[in-house]
């Protein structure tokens, strides 16, 4: 479109306003109140949601506290060559004493402590020691004998090390950690085999979602298949069995999977009963995988069903008999006629589910074990417990970035479009 | 019909209930020669489309057998019939391009593959949709993709193909033009056809016989053209082309004549054509086209009757008419470029030969 006429005039309105100008304005309105229709929802979201989580996020890589408590030492420690094998000079003692007396009145030190203290064990008593004696030293120096007198720790390259290694605002540490390496001598390394557990839990988390998904499929598509066909009278009823589940709490739910699968548990009672099983060979089911697996299906089973259902509702009983009629025996018409069909509702109801569970928290937590449980359990751990919520986000990260990945794949393989939730 | 290969069927005394309470399909006896080209023609829940279904394989009859080539096939199940199937909404596979889709029978038939494609590339050509084998079928138009259904119905050379309203979503033009394709299609490949439709155009285009059907039962079955000048029952007559009624009790019966007194005394002449005893209440059937108003006086019947409204429609000028009693009674006159012109309001006399009106059973 152009503003202009043939001969270069431009389009006016009857009182000589360019035309697009006037468009703009009589829309400007229009756009306005659509906006301020969706703002208040927009601006809680982003005050209750998206900040948090950026704030949230932007801690897996933020370390200012060493550069905030201890401003002046991190100057003159930039001037170490940590490679030498010698503790820093006179004048960065000097500095961290005028550091650590403003540190110690705003009781800052100690925080600082246990932060180092993830890094490494022993710096956090350091810290909590030399902020008792530094009121003792002597003003005039010299502060490195001092200091060392008063923890030998401070004469040591490897304190040094770690201080220096976390005085940038912005470290890496955090990621190392969570991807179970650590910076070494020789720069970044793998920790040892028995502290590795991140990778690990990561691992396991994909690999019992999967097997969830599939379990949830195995057992939803023939529901869901049933719900489809039958007529709607049944089917409507079927369907409220199938949501009945989401109208209970979920902490009831998993709690009665603890009644049945535990050791002195209903199944196992009657598989006792029927001398399936003998009384000492009861079977484990719970506070390990087989756990989570069984409570997460039960779970996420009406994920996997409703968009299966919404979409083999759409495929017409015509084309099955179309099929038959072509001479297909029932399993040809179904395999090649009916399943491709509700390949779009398996592709959303296994992301659903996917993406869920990868994240699921609580019945891993309840009835995982130590085997059984997630990533997001030591997330939660983290973040409640051992209070490092730097590394709680740094794993918070990768699971999200992890789940983005697997989304781009799916993308690739199954095709976004290709997934209809009704 | 040069080359018969089509399959004979029949139908004995079949009947078909749901619900164990009604009867959907009563006592249907039907025998279709190899080769025919058979309508089954009715209004919607006159039992059709259930016939078909039997005969397909997707309903089990309830009672009575039918028969393909004297096999009985009530135990067969669909996909060994080896009838083809043309479904209402085509039911083209939409995951398939359209060569897929025809080559889908030969597949599940273990056809070998270069047999397949020359079948596929036959059927495709047979329907001039060469060119369009890659193509998905939701990339082609209602009457392309109606097309490949009906070469998917035939690709796998079934000697019984069967039709279920297939024509029901395309527009008029388009319908028209395909029921000569189907029709020519079949007089070209002599396979035998069981057309369903509600539309008596279509019906009595294409068939060689049409059985109508109404409340579960075949109430005529017979060529196009006895359908309509000979129908044998008063729904016949009121369900194939229009038709004038006029309601009366019989006076007297003579041969296949009889005299008939009208509600308002008037006495006409009418076939007898299913009416058996005088004084029998009895509704006449008559063609609008029949009706003459260029009187004389050797005509069987003539009426006074006055003009109530005239419609323009080129080629014909519907009158609508008061004519004993009923002003519901429609004349259709051949537009000839005549001097004589007819005004509303004015009283007429019309006239027509005996034969061209049917004593039928009452209708109210």
């Amino acid at each position: 479109m152009s503003d202009t006429t043939d001969n270069g005039q431009v389009l006016t309105t009857q009182d000589g306003k360019p035309l697009k100008a006037a468009l703009r304005r009589a829309l400007r309105r229009e756009k306005l109140r659509a906006f301020l229709l969706i703002a208040p929802l927009l601006i809680f979201v982003l005050i209750t949601f998206v900040a948090p989580i950026v704030d949230m996020l932007f801690r897996s890589v933020e370390n200012s506290i060493v550069a905030d408590t201890l401003p002046k030492t991190v100057i003159e420690l930039n001037k170490w060559d940590s490679s030498s094998g010698e503790a820093p000079g006179e004048e960065v003692y000097a500095a961290l004493y005028d550091d650590m007396l403003i540190a110690v009145d705003l009781k800052t030190h100690t925080r600082l402590g246990s932060r180092l203290n993830y890094e490494q064990s022993g710096i956090s008593s350091l810290f909590r020691k030399t902020g008792r004696r530094i009121k003792r030293m002597d003003e005039d120096g010299p502060f490195k004998d001092q200091f060392i007198g008063a923890d030998k720790k401070w004469g040591e390259v490897e304190t040094w090390q770690v201080l220096q290694q976390f005085s940038p605002r912005y470290t890496d540490g955090y990621f190392l950690n969570a991807f179970d390496a650590q910076r070494g001598p020789e720069g970044i390394e793998m920790k040892p085999e028995n502290e590795q557990i991140y990778m690990f839990l990561f691992g396991r988390t994909l690999f019992l979602s999967i097997v969830i998904t599939l379990s949830c499929l195995l057992l939803g598509y023939p529901i869901a298949f049933l719900l489809a066909s039958l007529p709607l009278r049944t089917s409507n009823l079927l369907m409220i069995l199938v949501l009945l589940p989401f109208w209970t709490s979920l902490l009831v739910r998993t709690s009665a999977w603890k009644v049945l699968l535990q050791q002195q548990g209903v199944i196992n009672d009657f598989l006792v009963w029927t001398r399936l099983i003998d009384d000492a060979g009861r079977l484990v089911m719970i506070n390990n995988q087989t756990g989570t697996i069984i409570a997460m299906t039960h779970i996420l089973l009406p994920f996997m069903i409703l968009p299966l259902y919404s979409v083999m509702k759409t495929i017409s009983p015509s084309y099955v008999r179309a099929a038959k009629s072509l001479g297909a025996n029932d399993w040809t018409a179904f395999w090649r006629v009916y399943f491709p069909q509700s390949v779009p509702g398996i592709g959303a109801g296994a992301i659903l589910v996917f993406i869920l569970s990868i994240g699921y928290y609580i019945t891993p937590e309840l009835v995982g074990g130590t085997s059984g449980i997630f990533i997001s359990n030591r997330i939660a751990y983290h973040i409640s417990s051992s209070l490092n919520w730097g590394l709680a986000a740094s794993l918070g990260t990768l699971l999200l970035v992890a789940v983005l990945v697997l989304f781009v794949v799916y993308d690739k393989i199954v095709g976004i479009d290709n997934v209809k939730l009704g | 019909m040069a080359n018969i290969r089509g399959a004979a069927v029949k139908y004995d005394s079949v009947q078909k209930s749901y619900d164990g309470e009604s009867l959907v399909v009563k006592n249907l006896n039907l025998d279709i020669p190899p080769g025919e080209f058979l309508t089954m023609l009715g209004p919607s829940g006159s039992g059709k489309t259930t016939c078909l279904m039997m005969l397909a394989g997707f309903e089990p009859a309830t009672h009575g057998e039918i028969y393909l080539n004297d096999r009985p096939i009530n135990n067969v199940p669909p996909h060994k019939r080896g009838i083809g199937m043309v479904f209402q909404n085509y039911a083209l596979f939409p995951h398939m391009s359209v060569a897929e889709n025809l080559a889908f029978p030969l597949q599940v038939r273990n056809v070998p593959k270069s047999e397949q494609e020359q079948k596929v590339q036959r059927a495709l050509d047979m329907v001039e949709l060469g060119a369009f084998g890659n193509r998905r079928p939701a990339q082609l138009s209602g009457g392309q993709q109606q097309r490949v259904a009906v070469a998917r119905a035939l690709v796998f050379d079934p000697e019984l193909v069967l039709m279920d309203e297939p024509l029901g979503a395309l527009d008029k033009q388009l319908r028209e033009q395909m029921q000569y394709e189907i029709k020519h299609i079949h007089e070209n490949l002599g396979v035998t056809v069981v057309y369903v439709t509600h539309d008596q155009t279509e019906a009595l285009t294409m068939s060689d016989r049409v059985a109508v059907f109404n409340d579960g039962v075949i109430q005529q079955l017979s060529t196009p053209d006895d359908l309509y000048e000979d129908p044998q029952n008063s729904f016949v007559a009121q369900f194939i082309g229009e038709n004038n009624k006029l309601n009366g009790k019989v006076l007297g019966v003579q041969g296949e004549e009889c005299l008939v007194e009208l509600d308002d005394g008037t006495q006409l002449k009418a076939d007898r054509v299913n009416v058996s005893e005088v004084g029998e209440r009895t509704t006449l059937s008559l063609r609008p086209e029949r009706v003459e108003f260029d009187t004389n006086d050797t005509m069987d019947n003539l009426v006074n009757g006055r003009i109530e409204e005239l419609i323009y429609l080129g080629d014909h000028i519907r009158v609508r008419m008061n004519v004993a009693g009923n002003d519901e009674f429609i004349v259709k006159v051949r537009n000839r470029g005549e001097k004589r012109k007819l005004h509303v309001g004015e009283t007429v006399q019309v006239g027509w030969a005996l034969n061209d009106c049917k004593a039928l059973d009452a209708v109210a």
